[in-house]
């Protein structure tokens, strides 16, 4: 990964956001990053992309972000839409999957929802595993990355990742 | 070892492997389907030129059949080009059915093997005692560059079914129930174990259903012992090389296995359940839940589109005539079920009482086409979601049930208890 400090400002969604409001089924033909984008989270935020279009944003959710469907469009939807990375309580086990492997940093920290407010500003510490709220000033743990996820999200994700090692030999450690 | 534990050994190269631990398997067999063109770009990303084997990967074209848009044609004819270049033993087209039950019916699915589909609901192979998990894009993408993918192994539930199955009750009655009173992240990151006298008593069929809805408890894989019915199926479709399979290692021995939790239910006087809008677990029983107005009904999809499903449909409207204010879906699992269903007669029967009959395939339950819902209207479906916007409008509302409830509901144009039928 880039960058082991994320900033940004809190756009906070509730429990149970599933993939199919994340991606809708009417648009998973679509491939590209730029049309994909205009679509995350439609179904569960009217115009979510127009309000995210400014500035760097990071989701924070509540129980069961991306449950439902196996579909990697949740999570690349996301990524092209330009969040910086989805904090929640939970997450759906595929998209915490598709989210490591497209590179969308994401990150399990239950107790988050009650201690934000929309438009808070937030930065992760990915290597610390912390999060700092800056209106409360208030730190908060994150579930820590196994090592083996840690290095998919540090090579930015598993398709850097594969093209540098082609194989899973790094994962391998216990 | 639970019998999933040792596949997963297994496919590690280990004698054991402990939950929470994170180990490098072999894929046995890799399904992609036509949602998944970016299993392509993936690959292609990743510096993939040759795949790992062509022999064990498969393409079911399946979401979009037969396209609905000029983009999904175009995503099913790069996967058609890829399939070919790449010598792709098992590519499955338009006129095939639903990867969940097309692989099975193919003869592509034995016990201990270990399978990952780019659909959540590969959780169904669970019945023949594989370990059948549903993956994204990229992680099958690295699947078809090394064989291989990553998994943590994970803590197994055991949920037992016991007591007699009642007349009109079908598995997906069950299922919703145990849904209900779980909720629907009680095996995040999970396996499910079904046993219990009524899971030995279902039919092929409904332990299919029971695994296919697992995921919607979060389930990450289920696993039901392989009995005589799983081995009289698997003669039926594959004689040759079922008369080279070997009886499974694990199978005639107590299952030997730390449960995380094993929770109990007794069926015997479960009523037939419906699920309301939006969510899996709000269910009610039948009794609370009719006389709801809906507009359509679908019978069909991988969830309760196969035989079992269609034949209790006919059986539920043979001689009568749907109401006239209701659209009534018939979409088969595959077109090896839909053949069956027609010698048998069943599909004449349905279309006498006025259904409406579409391709094989995942049809509007993912919200693609085939009968999407406009806002305002109301849908009972077999299938296996009823989040928001899942079956078209995020105006409409989507209420699971059997394919018993779906079929008597078609034909009062009202939820309606099936039990008065048969």
């Amino acid at each position: 990964m880039s960058e082991s400090i994320i900033k940004g400002k809190v756009f906070k969604v509730g429990n149970d956001i599933d993939t199919d409001q994340i991606f809708p089924g009417r648009y998973l033909y679509l491939t590209s990053p730029e049309e994909m984008a205009v679509h995350a989270l439609e179904d569960a935020i009217p115009d979510f992309y127009k309000k995210i279009k400014v500035e760097d944003w990071i989701i924070a959710a509540g129980e069961y972000f991306g449950c439902g469907s196996s579909r990697e469009q949740a999570s690349r939807a996301i990524l092209y839409a330009g969040i910086k990375a989805v904090v929640a309580e939970s997450f759906g086990r595929i998209f915490y999957r598709n989210a490591l492997n497209a590179g969308l940093p994401i990150i399990k920290c239950p107790g988050i929802v009650k201690e934000i407010h929309q438009e808070d500003l937030m930065r992760v510490n990915l290597e610390e595993g912390l999060i700092i709220l800056n209106a409360s000033g208030k730190t908060l743990s994150i579930e820590k990355f196994p090592f083996q996820l840690l290095t998919i999200l540090e090579n930015g994700g598993l398709i850097p990742y594969l093209r540098k090692f082609k194989k899973f030999s790094h994962l391998k450690r216990n | 070892m639970h019998p999933l534990h040792q596949i997963l050994a297994q496919a590690a190269g280990r004698n054991k492997v402990k939950t929470g631990e994170f180990i490098v398997a072999k894929v046995d067999l890799a399904e992609i389907n036509d949602l998944y063109l970016q299993v392509l770009l993936s690959f292609k990303e990743m510096g993939g030129d040759k795949v790992w084997d062509p022999q064990k990967i498969s393409f079911v074209m399946d979401h979009y059949a037969p396209a609905p848009t000029i983009k999904a044609a175009e995503n099913q004819r790069k996967m058609r080009e890829f399939a070919k270049d790449q010598g792709i033993k098992h590519f499955f087209d338009i006129n095939r059915g639903v990867c969940h039950q097309v692989m099975p019916e193919e003869g592509l699915v034995w016990p201990e093997m270990l399978l990952v589909d780019t659909d959540s609901h590969t959780t169904t192979n669970g019945a023949f005692g594989a370990f059948s998990t549903g993956i994204g894009a990229t992680d099958m993408a690295a699947v078809l560059l090394t064989g291989e993918i990553w998994f943590r192994v994970p803590e197994i539930i055991k949920i037992n079914i016991r007591g007699k199955i009642g007349k009109g009750i079908m598995a997906k009655d069950i299922i919703l129930y145990i849904i209900s009173q779980l909720g629907t992240d009680i095996a995040l990151y999970k396996e499910i174990d079904f046993d219990g006298e009524a899971v030995k008593e279902m039919s092929l069929d409904e332990r299919l259903f029971l695994c296919n809805m697992s995921v919607e408890m979060g389930a990450k894989a289920t696993y039901i012992r392989p009995d005589e019915k799983v081995m009289e199926y698997l003669s039926e479709v594959s004689p040759e090389k079922y008369k080279e399979y070997q009886m499974m290692k694990f199978t005639n021995d107590e299952i030997d296995a730390d449960y995380e939790s094993v929770y109990s239910f007794d069926i015997s006087d479960l009523e037939p359940q419906v699920a309301l809008p939006h969510r899996v677990d709000n269910v009610l029983p039948v009794s609370q839940a009719k006389g709801k107005r809906i507009q359509q009904a679908l019978i069909g999809t991988c969830t309760g589109g196969r035989i079992n499903d269609i034949k209790m449909a006919a059986q539920i409207l043979k001689g009568k005539k749907i109401a006239s204010s209701i659209r009534l879906l018939i979409i088969p699992a595959s077109h090896k079920t839909l053949q069956k269903c027609i010698e048998l007669g069943y599909i004449q029967t349905l279309l006498n009482a006025g259904a409406t009959l579409a391709t094989p395939s995942c049809g509007p339950c993912l919200g693609a086409h085939q009968g999407i819902l406009s806002s305002g209207e109301s849908c009972i479906s077999t299938s296996s979601r009823n989040f928001p916007g899942r079956m078209g409008s995020t105006e409409a509302k989507i209420f699971l049930s059997s394919p018993a409830t779906a079929a008597a509901s078609a034909l009062k144009g009202v939820i309606t208890d099936p039990r008065e039928f048969l």
